[in-house]
């Protein structure tokens, strides 16, 4: 086996305040917490775990209990972006490997933050990822999680971003007393954009919406068996595997145009 | 003659060598953490509790404590004695005579000993513990036979210099073992240790009658949390260690010892003596952790004791059923050094094994172990109509529900209890969605940190509302409030409310005849003692009682009362869930099946899913309430 970690390599990972999901209470976010599980497998020595947001939120604490020394967090008010600021500060001596969970369990929760980054920074993102295999020649072998336990093996060129997935490696216990002892590094020179476009929206608790009833139309346990774990397969679209890679940009540049994404 | 002048030498040669071992015993056990103890008082309290209190427990062996009365009152009369007439130099007929008595009485003793060791039980540890019975002969032997010419029985110089020589063979053997042994590890070091430990034991509560069974909280703002090395404990924990004799009671009665689970209690003190001093355990000759070589562990005082002398599988395999605490005549306290060491591994290391770190984590996050949302825990008693605490603000009994709310079960038990007390027309409420987990298992998990943000949060809820008496059919909830919970009141504050098991409130409702109940209809039952509220707090009379004027006459099991066999539902153990040969709750329901029971009466939620757990055919698993609530005679309006 390739060896996982390269001595001197950098990984920043990026921790959000979670959310539980039966009583609401704040709590260490389960897909950060996993990317910080994958940055100590990967880099234990080089590993900076980054929050942008209050400095005084001890549930950050949850983290840091994990056998972090340190936790740096980028002061920035509940109101702000926090894109600007994290941008800013991981430009200045960008690290090798930047995790995010896949979305955060408070808040916007809109999935961005690795894009919104990935773009701000020129940096490639490769989205969902359940594993980094090995890390040699300045690449790394990522293994992206795909829904029903299928993975998609793929190679990147260090620095890049990547969302972990929930498949990932689960993150070990948050053991009380090094949590408490643990740094909590408040810097407050970086910038603070105000976030305009979300000040003017309105937020409402969800209305629980009437579930459609699941009628079971396999008739027998073979029919159940295949609807459980087959490929959910997508109409159309073609796969394109020995073509060049110019042909195989056309395509997706193609598509995008007929899709409206691009005009 | 030889002798004469050899003795008062040899006396005060072994007393020398026997001060510098205790002085360096004692620096071994000061190794330990501080913890203040009164020692004027604790030395003056210790021939009593030596007495009385460590009596107690030998004397439920009736032939080891009549052995040991005659052995070492035998013993500790002739040195006295000896002291006197060879040391001293008082002659005296009468003394003489006294201690030819006294080593008679000592040698009689000593028989009984060598009887007991010439096949002894797998409890006992072999080793030096085999040498002890001969020692013990041979000084009382040679003692009693050099004391003749004294007393006058026999011709000064009787036997020669072949005698003398022999005599002075004996006595430099029992000198040796018993006093010179005494304190450098010996077998006889458990006569110092114990006597000290006694003297300045870490709950001198227990004694005189009393108990003290709620574990000690941790002091969250120290630089370490829990005990990882030897000298992480208390100096006179590491005081009550060497007080152990190995006599394997604990080891006997130890539930996950019996199911060949990896613990063993006499083995983990001995490894703990073993830390303290420095060394391996290849001289332990008692019985192994099941599974567990021994001879490989190795350890010193400043050496982590997860760390290659007790794997924490051993540690984690643990009930917390206290019945090796109640067993030990040397009052050592086992489950506090267990928790101790789990606490480390908890709040330091963040190894809770297997489920533990996600129970601890749902009670972080919910209040109760598996994640529930906590808005849902009055859902079990919707039907209930009953008249919750934040409503009514004061009534005569608070109804402490416990996390049985989630459990479709344990929900059984909380109906009947609630038809009970309505049928008695008390004047209860509870305290609904305010009410959160007791931190019992946080607590036992070691992760204190928990258990004491638990404990805090519940404490400022009782304290909102006015009430008598708070009762739970929950011992691990009722252990907690009623012992665990006064330490954490804030200062300036008290507990005004005593606390109840559901069994003995029930029971003093019928005693005030305020239930009616018919006879109990049905086989055989039995009653299984939950070991929170038997052995932690010494109630074994209510549910008896009560079963008694349900017309049952119980079958009672051999292990029943304070040497009840857990379920193996305690300390977070079925969480953990340490594989063994056997399962626990498969070995009690052995025990209650012998006794041909059709029903046993439980009084605990954790007891009852664990006993239902075993496969069928077995008997029906009852808890009290529920059987009281079907005996009910309700009057018809």
């Amino acid at each position: 086996m390739p060896p996982k970690s390269v001595a001197d390599l950098r990984v920043a990972a990026l921790i959000s305040v979670g959310k539980h999901p039966s009583s609401g209470r704040a709590r260490r976010a389960d897909q950060d917490a996993r990317a910080v599980e994958m940055g100590l497998g990967l880099a234990p020595g080089g590993l900076e775990v980054i929050h942008a947001g209050n400095p005084n939120e001890t549930v950050l604490r949850d983290y840091a209990g994990m056998g972090l020394n340190k936790l740096k967090v980028i002061e920035q008010s509940a109101d702000a972006d926090v894109v600007p600021a994290l941008s800013e500060y991981l430009s200045d001596d960008c690290p090798d490997i930047v995790l995010t969970g896949v979305r955060a369990e408070s808040g916007e929760s809109s999935g961005m933050m690795a894009y919104l980054l990935g773009e701000k920074l020129g940096l490639p993102v490769v989205t969902r990822i359940a594993e980094i295999r090995a890390i040699t020649d300045g690449q790394a072998e990522v293994l992206q999680a795909l829904p029903r336990g299928q993975r998609r093996a793929v190679r990147v060129a260090l620095p890049f971003i990547a969302s972990v997935d929930s498949a990932a490696a689960p993150a070990r216990q948050s053991a009380y007393g090094p949590a408490m002892r643990a740094e909590l590094e408040a810097d407050s020179r970086g910038i603070e954009i105000k976030d305009e476009v979300r000040a003017g929206w309105e937020e409402n608790p969800a209305r629980k919406r009437p579930k459609r009833l699941k009628v079971v139309k396999a008739k027998t346990a073979a029919d159940r068996f295949k609807a459980a774990t087959a490929k959910a397969t997508g109409d159309g679209g073609t796969v394109m595997r020995d073509e060049t890679p110019a042909e195989k940009a056309k395509a997706i540049f193609d598509l995008l145009v007929e899709e409206g994404v691009l005009r | 003659m030889i002798l004469d002048s050899l003795i008062p030498v040899l006396l005060v040669l072994a007393l020398v060598l026997a001060a510098a071992g205790m002085l360096k015993r004692i620096n071994l056990w000061r190794a330990g953490q501080p913890e203040k103890v009164n020692l004027i008082a604790g030395l003056m309290a210790m021939p009593r509790r030596y007495l009385v209190d460590l009596h107690h427990v030998v004397e439920r062996d009736k032939y080891i404590s009549k052995t040991h009365v005659a052995t070492a009152g035998g013993f500790v009369l002739s040195m006295v004695l000896i002291l006197a007439v060879y040391l001293f130099g008082l002659q005296s007929q009468l003394l003489s005579y006294a201690l030819l008595g006294a080593t008679a009485l000592m040698f009689m003793g000593a028989f009984f000993v060598w009887k007991r060791r010439r096949n002894p039980p797998a409890r006992l540890s072999k080793g030096p513990w085999m040498r002890l019975p001969k020692s013990l002969l041979m000084f009382s032997a040679t003692f009693f036979i050099a004391t003749l010419p004294a007393a006058g029985i026999l011709p000064e110089a009787f036997g020669g210099l072949v005698l003398a020589l022999i005599l002075t063979a004996g006595i430099v053997w029992g000198l040796s073992e018993l006093v010179f042994g005494m304190a450098w590890g010996g077998p006889m070091k458990h006569a110092f240790a114990g006597a000290l430990h006694l003297a300045f034991h870490r709950r001198p509560e227990r004694f005189g009658g009393g108990r003290s069974t709620g574990l000690k909280a941790v002091d969250l703002k120290a630089d370490k949390l829990g005990v990882d090395k030897p000298t992480d404990f208390k100096w006179n924990q590491l005081l009550g260690f060497d007080a152990c004799v190995q006599c394997g009671k604990c080891e006997a009665m130890c539930p996950a010892f019996a199911a060949g689970q990896p613990l063993n209690p006499k083995k983990l003190i001995q490894d703990m003596v073993v830390g303290l001093a420095g060394g391996s355990d290849a001289k332990f000759a008692g019985s192994p952790y099941p599974g567990i070589e021994v001879g490989k562990a190795q350890g010193g005082p400043d050496q982590s004791i997860t760390g290659g002398l007790v794997s924490p599988d051993t540690l984690w395999s643990c009930t917390t059923c206290r019945a090796c605490v109640e067993e030990c005549p040397m009052m050592i306290e086992h489950v506090d050094a267990i928790v101790d060491m789990r606490r480390f591994l908890s709040l330091e290391k963040g190894q809770t094994p297997n489920k533990g770190a996600e129970t601890l984590e749902n009670l972080i996050a919910t209040d109760n172990p598996n994640g529930f949302n906590p808005g849902n825990r009055t859902n079990w008693a919707a039907d209930q109509n009953l008249r919750l605490m934040s409503d009514v603000k004061q009534a005569d009994v608070l109804f402490w529900v416990s996390d049985g709310a989630f459990d479709m079960r344990s929900q059984r038990i909380l109906r009947a209890f609630v038809k009970v007390l309505k049928a008695a027309n008390v004047d209860f409420a509870i305290l609904g969605d305010e009410e959160r987990d007791s931190g019992d298992v946080a607590r036992r998990l070691g992760d204190d940190a928990t258990f004491q943000g638990l404990a805090q949060r519940n404490i400022e809820v009782l304290q909102k509302y006015k009430f008598k008496t708070l009762v739970t059919t929950d011992p691990h909830a009722f252990h907690c409030i009623k012992n665990e919970y006064p330490e954490l009141y804030p200062a300036g504050s008290a507990v005004d409310y005593q606390v109840m098991h559901h069994t003995t409130f029930i029971n003093e409702l019928v005693k005030n005849g305020r239930l009616q109940l018919s006879a109990h209809k049905g086989g055989t039952v039995t009653y299984h003692d939950p070991c929170y509220l038997g052995r932690y707090n010494g109630e074994y009379d209510s549910p008896r009682e009560l079963l008694a004027s349900l017309g049952i006459q119980l079958a009672e099991m051999e292990r029943s009362g304070f040497r009840s066999r857990c379920c193996g539902g305690g300390g977070g153990a079925p969480i953990i869930d340490i594989p063994g040969e056997r399962r626990i709750a498969d070995m009690r329901m052995a025990e209650i099946r012998e006794v041909g029971a059709e029903t046993v009466a439980v009084g605990c939620q954790q007891c009852t899913a664990m006993l239902e757990g075993v496969v069928e055919p077995r008997a029906e698993v009852k808890d009290i309430a529920e059987m009281v609530a079907d005996a009910l005679v309700e009057e018809v309006a």
